[in-house]
């Protein structure tokens, strides 16, 4: 019928090359008659040096998400993206009118970062939040290795919170990283001349930095309804693009209905109608109320999401 | 669990609910619901002419706020407009706590009557009578017998809010807004002086220090003039009066007020009982129809218009007017310019009432009083009338208007300084002088005054720009009727607050026969470096210049150029641009030509403020909504991880039991049940084999049995310890389920190291060495695991499940993907690993996989246990030996003899016999000693035959 019953544990199958096993599984056998499997149990029945809240620890995480190539070539643009606007900007040289950012990126290599910032803010950086937020789970169900790391076990709050926290420091280091380089490669090109906004108010450069990372520190916020979102798809779908992309589509269509003026005032609880408020920091005398608006919108946004998520996540049967 | 279920559901809603009811309040809303204000309309009857017993009816609503008496104020509306175009900011005012009293003028809306213009014996006297029936009303406070009651209202309403304080005591306190002072100097402006100083020292410009009148605006008094005859088709006067909300909204119920339906018109006409009026006057009174006729046909009035527009302009009364005054003008306005504000402002302060000056980004030009501008008019009355709130004090606040780059639209800057510096020359003023250059021009007025310059289009300008940035585009000078004179880049912004000044030499050209009388018309342009030209506000200055010397001698004036809230960037220049024709206003029809240049010396003076941003308010309650809500967020993802918490749920008994499952069944929400009330019990030591066709339910057994799947019945325990997501004891299980499941773009070795390095434990107890003996990938481990086989993956799999030597290790289809020798090399491992004392399970759909692996065994099919127990148990339950043989007659009779041996059956080519105590060996023996050639020997009932047996024909497809 198969093959014919054996019952010795001679030398033969270690001698087969392809199939060294044999030894290691002696090993297991003498390592088993030692065991004393009661006295490395704990009391809620973990095994010894099992402890649930040392699972998964941020810099294993980190680790996981960096050797990645998407996050690689995430990173990868947003280094280069300065560079190809720097390009754009030389090869298109002439004719740079019509005023604002566009016309004062090449004024000084804050201008630059800023203008930098600016062109991202309404795709770009959101494709990244989401990516962050909406692969990260749902990429672990598609290989299938979710379900070791939940039977590990992870638990799954644990999984959740850290793979946020995990995705939350790529976004920040990625939204940093862009004005960074933007500012490095501006600074080169054009020079270390003083922020100039579009308002005609101009700062030193100095203090044009510290404009550029409070821009950042205010878009952080303001994503954490992006963020949110792409968390409760990651853990509602088995399928990454579907998550990054329900994400990046939920913010389209708040943007496409935050252009049609007849919605009049509801258009305020849109969650992308305050992405642009950054600006008022350009102005020498912040007023700080609209972004405290999109902060809040945000915020009540991104924390029902967030809520959703872990509850979503802790009834979900994980059958990849 | 199902109750547990639903209440974590519960949670959630409950949760959500509560975040969204915090954010609703924290959020700071601009619009508060008024639309459950009451109100009640009426009509009052007033005398149509004073004194006389003729009575006109007039049309009124009152709205009540939610607590009376409370005072009063009475909403005037726009020109062209009726009580309906106030009704949104009358109830944001009744929202605050006022009695407010909106009616439509006479001669507008359904009120009857002729417009007389805020006439004193008019709509003036009816102001005051509304003022008695408020003081007759409970509703009203009353102070002393007088009802506490202020007035405001937009452009005509302001006017008239100006003269009623001016001729009734009784009221309290006023707000115009957007309106005039003076109507000969707003309809017949003159911006310009010989003399260099007397703009200062006749004290306004707007009164003119030129006692001839200045140049006729009549596109606007034509605008005007239409609005007021409801029987022509005419565009609204787009004043964006009170009540001009934001962009769209008002502009609707400003064209309802100014185009009553044929019905209301003839209605109104028909009750009033005005007797004829002239063709095309409306419901103009005769003598402001022909004051206007004559304007708009010889372009200069006679005195007796001028004595006429004088009778009814607010200048008249101010010097009565000593209760506070909230002053409020728009920076966009062609027709009622910030010089109106500055005088009503100044004649006010000089009779000892209370000012305070506000300019806002907006106007008859732009948009309406923006929400801000309307809240500071709610806290005016708060103050001055109820006593509420602080004190608004005599700040001036002005909005500076300010493009924003990519499509940002217009942001409006709002300063504050600490006074009212006035448009006139004062210590308080501030200059900046910028040198203009350039050569004098020739400039020719036209015949017939055409082609002339456009410097947008009154009253629409607004409309059609969208923001005062477009809008300031909209604009075309004459080639030979300009003459230009500009600035270098300014070094740095400038932020203008007021009437810039220049002065221009002015001569006839020689030779010319002429009347001695230049009409000029002068603007400021910020002209960008790409050459585009801005013009603030859209302001142009007429100047009327006579007594030109005929001899081609220059003369000087001093222009005082449209006043502005405006910030000029560094990097732009300053463009004074003279022209002889201006679109909205009469200019002259003879053709004739001026020289005009800058006067020697010179500079343009830019009037400045050292105004400071209006330090915003830290928004606490957007700031505390934000904290509120996450740490309602994290509070309520606290409560449901303490419900998650558990106590430790151990059968003490069961402690060295690997597995007691009870009652355990899943029904997937689509109604199928994969699992169905499953029971069974694996001790330490044992292989387990969970046997079953595909579909039978193991997988989804295992899942359970790893806290992947919750159950919707039954228990799964695991030493003891009851299985849940994420529960400890799912520490001591290795598992491989359904596949692995590694990172693609590792190598194995770090795909086995990341995972046990998230399992949290220590390196030392993960036994990496023998796992990777166990996976046998040899260098293969280092190589990506997207680049390994199928079976290559498995052993990765098994060997992960291996790491920290499980005490209970579940493999499902160890043997898919393996060669052969891989799946003997694989039971031995197993063997070996489960005689330690470890437990072994093994789920498979081939028989002879789990027969020769397994020391136990559990059938499964569709979800249901259908035999547990050993696997020799099973194998041998009733079934004997075969044995193939040459003469199977001769087989039986020699087995039949042998002791112990029974049911013995001979076949074509075998026979068939339970063996009982007897070995097998013995019996091919026996057989062989009986001369019968034994060919193969073995044992009937394979598993195959078992398995078969229980699943029976129905697992058949």
């Amino acid at each position: 019928m198969t093959e014919p019953h054996r019952n010795t544990s001679s030398g033969e199958p270690a001698a087969r090359g392809s199939v060294p096993s044999a030894e290691a599984a002696a090993v297991l056998e003498e390592r088993s008659r030692h065991a004393d499997p009661a006295g490395r149990v704990a009391h809620d029945g973990s095994i010894a040096g099992y402890r649930a809240n040392h699972t998964l620890p941020i810099r294993v995480e980190l680790r996981r998400q960096l050797l990645r190539r998407r996050t690689q070539l995430t990173l990868g643009l947003l280094v280069a993206l300065p560079v190809v606007l720097l390009l754009a900007f030389r090869i298109g040289q002439d004719d740079v009118s019509g005023g604002g950012l566009v016309e004062l990126a090449t004024r000084s290599g804050v201008n630059f970062a800023l203008f930098s910032i600016f062109v991202s803010v309404s795709f770009l950086f959101v494709v990244v939040v989401a990516l962050f937020f909406g692969d990260t789970v749902a990429s672990e169900a598609s290989w299938s290795s979710l379900k070791y790391l939940l039977a590990a076990p992870i638990p799954r709050h644990r999984l959740l919170r850290q793979k946020a926290i995990v995705s939350a420091l790529l976004t920040v280091f990625a939204l940093l990283l862009l004005p960074a380089v933007s500012l490095l490669v501006g600074v080169l090109a054009y020079g270390n001349g003083p922020l100039i906004s579009p308002t005609g108010e101009s700062v030193s450069m100095g203090r044009g930095v510290v404009v550029l990372l409070m821009i950042i520190a205010y878009l952080v916020l303001f994503y954490t309804w992006v963020a949110g979102l792409a968390l409760l798809l990651t853990v509602a779908t088995n399928t990454p693009l579907g998550a990054v992309g329900g994400a990046l589509m939920a913010s389209i269509l708040s943007q496409i209905l935050n252009q049609i003026t007849a919605l009049g005032d509801l258009r305020q609880f849109l969650p992308t109608y305050y992405s642009y408020d950054w600006f008022d920091l350009l102005s020498t005398d912040i007023s700080w109320d609209e972004m405290a608006r999109g902060v809040l919108t945000s915020f009540v946004y991104g924390t029902v999401f967030v809520l959703l998520a872990i509850q979503v996540f802790d009834r979900k049967d994980i059958t990849s | 669990m199902s109750f547990l279920a639903r209440n974590r559901w519960w949670l959630i809603a409950l949760g959500a609910v509560v975040l969204l009811v915090a954010g609703a309040i924290a959020w700071p809303s601009d619009d508060e619901d008024t639309s459950d204000i009451p109100s009640r309309e009426f009509r009052l009857e007033v005398p149509e002419e004073p004194g006389s017993d003729s009575l006109i009816s007039l049309d009124a609503t009152v709205y009540l706020p939610e607590t009376t008496p409370a005072p009063a104020v009475l909403l005037a509306h726009g020109f062209g407009g009726s009580k309906l175009e106030v009704s949104g900011d009358a109830r944001e005012l009744a929202d605050r706590g006022f009695v407010v009293l909106t009616y439509s003028a006479r001669g507008f809306g359904e009120s009857e009557g002729l417009i007389g213009l805020n006439s004193p014996d008019h709509e003036v006297r009816d102001a005051s009578a509304l003022i008695d029936w408020l003081a007759e009303q409970p509703e009203v406070l009353t102070e002393d017998g007088d009802p506490v009651v202020g007035v405001t209202g937009g452009s005509y309403g302001g006017a008239l809010s100006l003269m009623v304080a001016g001729t009734d005591d009784r009221v309290d306190a006023i707000a115009p807004v957007i309106t005039y002072n003076d109507l000969v100097k707003a309809l017949i402006p003159n911006s310009g002086t010989e003399d260099a100083t007397p703009i200062t020292s006749a004290g306004t410009p707007a009164a003119s220090p030129f006692p001839d009148p200045g140049v006729f605006k009549r596109f606007w008094a034509g605008l005007l003039f239409t609005a007021g005859s409801p029987s022509v088709e005419a565009p609204p006067v787009a004043s964006p009066e009170l009540g001009t909300d934001d962009e769209d909204g008002e502009g609707d119920e400003g064209s309802e007020g100014a185009r009553p339906t044929p019905e209301e018109g003839g209605t109104g006409d028909a009750d009033g009982g005005t007797g004829p009026t002239p063709p095309g006057c409306g419901r103009f009174s005769p003598e402001l129809c022909a004051a206007y006729v004559e304007l708009a046909t010889t372009g200069e009035p006679s005195q007796e218009t001028v004595d006429l527009l004088a009778d009814l302009s607010p200048a008249r009364f101010t010097e009565n007017i000593t209760v506070p005054s909230l002053v409020v003008q728009g920076s966009q306005d062609t027709l009622f310019g910030l010089d109106q504000a500055d005088a009503n402002a100044r004649e006010i302060a000089e009779a000892g009432g209370r000012v305070k000056v506000v300019w806002f980004a907006g106007g008859h030009d732009g948009s309406g009083t923006p929400g801000e501008v309307r809240d500071q008019i709610g806290a005016w009355f708060d103050f001055h009338l109820a006593g509420r709130g602080p004190d608004p004090g005599t700040t001036f606040e002005y909005g500076i208007p300010r493009s924003v780059a990519g499509g940002g639209g217009t942001r409006v800057r709002t300063l504050t300084a600490p006074e009212y510096p006035g448009l006139v020359d004062t210590a308080a003023t501030e200059f900046q002088r910028h040198r203009i250059t350039g050569d004098p021009t020739p400039v020719l007025t036209p015949a017939g005054g055409q082609p002339a310059a456009i410097t947008g289009l009154p009253g629409l300008s607004g409309v059609l720009g969208g923001s005062p940035d477009v809008a300031g585009r909209l604009h075309r000078d004459v080639p030979g009727q300009v003459a230009r004179f500009t600035s270098e880049p300014l070094a740095e912004a400038v932020t203008i607050t007021g009437t810039p000044r220049v002065r221009v030499q002015v001569s006839q050209a020689p030779g010319a026969a002429t009347s001695g009388t230049a009409v000029l018309f002068a603007k400021l342009y910020e002209v960008s470096p790409n050459g585009t030209r801005t013009l603030p506000g859209q302001g142009v200055s007429p100047v009327r210049v006579t007594g030109l010397p005929a001899d081609g001698t220059p003369m000087e004036v001093d222009i005082a150029l449209p006043g502005i809230a405006y910030t000029v960037d560094s990097g732009q220049r300053l463009e004074v641009a003279i022209s002889t024709t201006d679109q909205a206003y009469a200019s002259v029809t003879e053709p004739v030509t001026h020289v005009v240049g800058i006067a020697e010396n010179t500079d343009l003076a830019l009037p400045t403020t050292q105004g400071e941003h209006a330090t915003s308010p830290v928004p606490w309650g957007a700031l505390a909504g934000a904290g509120g809500v996450v740490a309602l967020g994290v509070v309520l993802a606290l409560v449901s991880a303490w419900r998650r918490r558990h106590s430790t749920d151990l059968v003490p008994d069961l402690e060295d039991v690997p597995i007691v499952i009870s009652g355990l069944s899943k029904r997937y929400a689509s109604g199928f049940t994969a699992v169905d009330g499953i029971s069974l019990r694996v001790e330490r030591g044992q292989v387990l084999g969970l046997l079953g066709p595909n579909g039978a339910g193991k997988t989804t057994t295992l899942r359970m049995l790893m806290g992947l799947i919750r159950p919707t019945a039954g228990q799964v325990r695991v030493f003891g310890h009851l299985v849940r997501p994420g529960a400890p004891v799912l520490s001591r299980i290795g598992a491989f389920v359904e596949g692995s499941g590694f990172l693609p773009h590792l190598s194995g070795m770090e795909n086995l190291r990341l995972y046990w390095a998230a399992t949290g434990r220590g390196r030392e107890s993960a036994h990496f060495e023998e796992a990777l003996e166990i996976a046998g990938l040899g260098a293969a481990v280092h190589r990506k695991v997207s680049t390994y086989s199928q079976g290559m993956r498995q052993r990765l799999a098994i060997a992960q499940a291996m790491l920290g030597l499980p005490d209970l290790l579940v493999l499902d289809e160890p043997a898919n993907g393996l060669d052969p020798p891989q799946i003997h090399q694989m039971r031995e491992v197993l063997r070996r690993y489960a005689s330690g004392g470890r437990t072994v399970v093994v789920s498979s759909h081939l028989l002879a996989e789990v027969e020769q692996t397994c020391t136990h065994l559990v059938v499964m099919h569709r979800g249901r246990v259908m035999a547990t127990g050993e696997v020799r148990d099973i194998v041998a339950g009733g079934h004997g030996y075969t044995f193939h043989v040459d003469q199977p007659e001769r087989a039986a009779e020699v087995l039949a003899a042998m002791d112990g041996v029974s049911e013995v059956e001979a076949h074509d080519s075998s026979v068939q016999a339970l063996l009982g105590p007897v070995r097998p060996g013995a019996a091919v023996t026996e057989l062989v000693r009986a001369g019968i050639a034994v060919e193969q020997a073995g044992p009937t009932g394979r598993l195959e035959d078992a398995f078969l047996q229980m699943v029976g024909e129905e697992s058949a497809p």
